[in-house]
């Protein structure tokens, strides 16, 4: 008698093997590559950006009102609003003369590149961007979002007001670090207040070896020359 | 709004664009990020928008991976790293010279993909 041999299938075994691909791509890739449009789009046109970022009250528009009060006739600048609601500061500068574009963010505390592109075609519209020397964004009030995205600004103001403490460079060394320029605002009040101005200024100068710091009151007009100067010099680098 | 919600947003559409051109898209396991300490993003909310944001997308099965990269400065004049003490101090602690190069931290990215391949196998075995 023959033994029967049984063919007996196990049960299909199923395994997975990981695999992967490194990537190495900036998690903000397309807002940077749209910033770097938005950058060379300006320089061909002749014209300088700054990004003017803040806490909310430090007096970027009132900064923004005395100096276009005092170059509007000199320069032509274009601002980009980013407000989360309201064109309230909008309003505001544009009775100073400006063409401004509001960019309301709705919930989002930050401006990207795409609405500066946007914002740009909107000033640009009628005849192009050339007709402008200095285009100005006066970003949302945040010391800590804005940091992060690349606008298309050649330069970063970051404003701090002499009642906001002389700590915050050392809170938000991230903002502060990424700027070009800080101004001091408000220096009309130091008197007021019991902030220690030289330790402000060597907080600042702890988190940001290089940045051009200054001192101003819109107010009062005290350091606005030094300011002015700076902008001048900011916006011959676009000609 | 935390701006993690915007950035996962963000590093949704970036991946999206290099899926499109893969051959065989497979289902992708694993996104693996960079998170620098010097930034502002903080890994967890990136973890729970992104858990809300890749419903019903090609990401649906996905986990975000996070490995954060240390704040390191660089100190030209002593020619040598250090490790700034975030909040406190930020100047070289050998020369106090202020905060200039960062080596390290600033890190924002999708470092790598992983899925997994199916493989199946049918043993048979006799007497």
């Amino acid at each position: 008698m023959l033994n029967e041999t049984t063919v007996t299938p196990l049960e299909n075994l199923s395994l997975t093997i990981d695999a992967g691909v490194d990537l190495n791509i900036d998690i903000l890739d397309e807002n940077d590559t749209l910033a770097l449009r938005n950058r060379q789009r300006m320089e061909a046109a002749g014209v300088r950006c700054v990004n003017i970022m803040s806490s909310p009250g430090s007096g970027k528009t009132t900064l923004l009102e005395a100096t276009l009060n005092q170059v509007g006739h000199e320069m032509q600048v274009g601002i980009l609003e980013g407000d989360m609601t309201t064109e309230l500061d909008a309003d505001r500068l544009r009775a100073c003369g400006a063409p401004v574009v509001a960019i309301t963010t709705g919930r989002s505390c930050h401006l990207e590149a795409d609405q500066i592109a946007a914002g740009l075609d909107k000033l640009g519209a009628d005849g192009g961007l050339g007709k402008f020397d200095l285009m100005v964004i006066e970003n949302v009030g945040n010391l800590i979002c804005p940091a992060a995205y690349d606008l298309g600004e050649h330069t970063r103001v970051v404003l701090v007001a002499v009642t906001e403490g002389e700590d915050k460079p050392l809170k938000y060394p991230i903002m502060f670090h990424g700027a070009d320029c800080v101004v001091v605002t408000k220096l009309d009040l130091a008197p007021y207040l019991r902030l220690d101005i030289d330790k402000l200024m060597a907080n600042i100068k702890q988190v940001n070896a290089t940045a051009t710091v200054m001192a101003v009151s819109s107010e009062s007009g005290q350091g606005m020359d030094t300011w002015i100067d700076w902008l001048r010099a900011e916006t011959a680098k676009g000609k | 709004m935390p701006h993690e919600i915007d950035m996962t947003k963000a590093l949704i559409v970036s991946l999206k664009e290099w899926y499109r051109e893969q051959r065989e898209p497979l289902p992708v396991a694993k996104v693996c990020l960079v998170v620098g300490k010097f930034t502002c993003v903080e890994p967890d909310l990136l973890r729970t928008s992104f858990a809300t944001q890749k419903k019903g997308t090609f990401l649906a099965d996905a986990e975000i991976v996070v490995r954060e990269t240390e704040f390191i400065a660089y100190c030209r004049a002593c020619d040598k790293e250090y490790r700034p003490d975030l909040g406190l101090e930020y100047a070289c602690p050998d020369c106090r010279a202020p905060l200039g190069d960062v080596r390290s931290g600033r890190e924002l990215k999708i470092e790598r993909i992983e899925w997994q391949v199916p493989e199946t196998a049918t043993v048979a075995a006799g007497n």
